[in-house]
């Protein structure tokens, strides 16, 4: 079962969302991995703005394929998140409430999210083509120079994803993984 | 001595990765298959249907599988009749990965510099390319768009020889449990034992391009394949991580002669989107 949910997340909001739960997302969001967090923790470093107002803001891991002519958009499916650990808490801080990828988070984010309410959404990694069709607008906002790592602002529509993490410390890879395994006898 | 053209090498490279980057080979798909009608979770179901719909979406649209084209590593089995005329034969492959990875709005994702200012080359170059020379006329190239999220997962370690099988064993099924959610299973994992450090990471890369289901002739290996598959999907990891009972659609395993102090294990993890072709020429 996928509920629609229009962005962005508040507090409010982020209350009903538990692990496990599959979402259907519309409204903005905003693309960055490694190279683009990296200066943006620079940024806030040396006192600077963001490029993007992080304030309930969801940022997604990824760096699609080429747009092929006519299209405004490649394969855009996710990157493994843990590369953003070391940069995540930090924007958590600042107000970031969802981040979308896939693969584990470290206990430094998951503390983050419960500490200052956001949330950790997966999207199935490898399946960039049936992502790309959720995405409907494409602006290059910041960055450009990292090529396909440059910051763009996405309008996406019925974007399908799964809560991985929630903000009372509900962990899906953990729980899912309690249900399934089978113990050696 | 048989001639061939660095062109066609150039060309058959090119058309191998621009195509292996929206087609799975027909036993990876039948494997997911498998995978969705034996999954008992209907999350991991959910998650298997969804990837099934992304195969045809790749193809029928022409939007690669996944947005992580990969490194291009390329397998060759070259004749030692076989004279390459009209250019060298690595320029060839690199020029055909050049090619392949334009024309088919693949992502470039190669920096020039590992470890200082890691400058993308733009053109997804250079190859990794493996040469292996047998005997006869002809050439035949395999190659993997390789993910680095997979890639990330991989390992290599030397154990005692009195690890045996059960630490081989042992040793495969903890990485796949501590790497989880990472390389996006359900994965194929490629196993090379034995051999010198280096042999044992090429041949567990290599044992990838063998077909998914396909068990090792051996029957010694194949019996250590089911035994792996099973403690592996025994942790529960899922499609996704999300919490399943496939975890991995297959285990290859290699071997190779090794030194009597060594036994060298390397695990070359494989994500579910095994995009893999062959040519020979």
């Amino acid at each position: 079962m996928y509920k629609k949910f229009t962005l962005p997340l508040t507090d409010e909001v982020l209350k009903d969302l538990k692990a496990g739960d599959n979402l259907l997302l519309t409204g903005v969001i905003y693309t960055a991995r490694d190279a683009a967090h990296k200066r943006m923790v620079e940024a806030l470093d040396h006192g600077k703005s963001l490029p993007f107002d992080i304030k309930g803001a969801t940022i997604y891991y990824m760096s699609p394929t080429p747009a092929r002519p006519g299209r405004i958009i490649g394969s855009a499916g996710p990157t493994t998140s843990g590369r953003m650990d070391a940069y995540a808490p930090r924007l958590i801080a600042e107000g970031l409430k969802g981040m979308i990828g896939k693969g584990s988070r470290s206990k430094a984010v998951k503390d983050a999210m419960v500490k200052h309410k956001a949330v950790y959404l997966g999207a199935i990694g490898g399946a960039g083509a049936i992502m790309s069709k959720s995405i409907k607008g494409v602006e290059i906002i910041a960055y450009e120079e990292l090529g396909a790592g440059a910051i763009s602002r996405l309008e996406v529509e019925n974007f399908p994803v799964t809560v991985v993490n929630d903000i009372y410390g509900g962990d899906l890879y953990e729980e899912g993984k309690a249900k399934y395994q089978v113990k050696a006898s | 001595m048989r001639e061939i053209q660095a062109g066609d090498v150039t060309n058959t490279v090119a058309r191998l990765f621009e195509h292996s980057c929206h087609y799975l080979p027909p036993d990876v798909i039948i494997a997911l298959k498998q995978a969705r009608e034996k999954e008992k979770s209907p999350v991991c179901r959910d998650v298997l249907g969804r990837i099934l719909e992304n195969v045809e979406i790749a193809g029928k649209e022409q939007i690669p599988l996944c947005q992580d084209t990969g490194a291009a590593v390329v397998m060759l089995e070259l004749g030692q009749e076989v004279h390459i005329t009209n250019g060298d034969l690595y320029t060839a492959v690199n020029e055909g990965v050049r090619l392949g990875y334009d024309n088919g709005y693949l992502r470039k994702s190669i920096v020039n510099q590992p470890c200082f200012a890691r400058v993308n080359t733009t053109d997804n170059t250079p190859a990794m390319i493996h040469t292996d020379i047998v005997p006869g006329g002809r050439l035949k190239i395999s190659i993997l768009p390789k993910g680095g999220g997979s890639e990330n997962c991989s390992r290599l370690t030397v154990l005692t020889p009195a690890k045996g099988r059960q630490g081989v064993i042992d040793f495969v099924v903890d990485l796949v449990d501590e790497v989880g959610s990472n390389p996006c299973p359900p994965v194929i994992i490629g196993v090379g034992i034995g051999g010198t450090t280096d042999k044992a990471m090429f041949i567990a890369k290599k044992v990838l391009l063998r077909k998914v289901g396909e068990p090792s002739p051996d029957p010694e290996v194949a019996d250590l394949e089911r035994e792996i598959l099973e403690r592996v999907n025994n942790l529960g990891i899922g499609a996704m991580g999300y919490g399943g009972t496939v975890t991995a659609l297959a285990v290859h395993v290699e071997t190779f002669p090794c030194h009597i102090a060594s036994m060298p294990v390397a695990v070359n993890m494989q994500c579910w989107c095994a995009r893999r072709e062959e040519a020979i020429l």
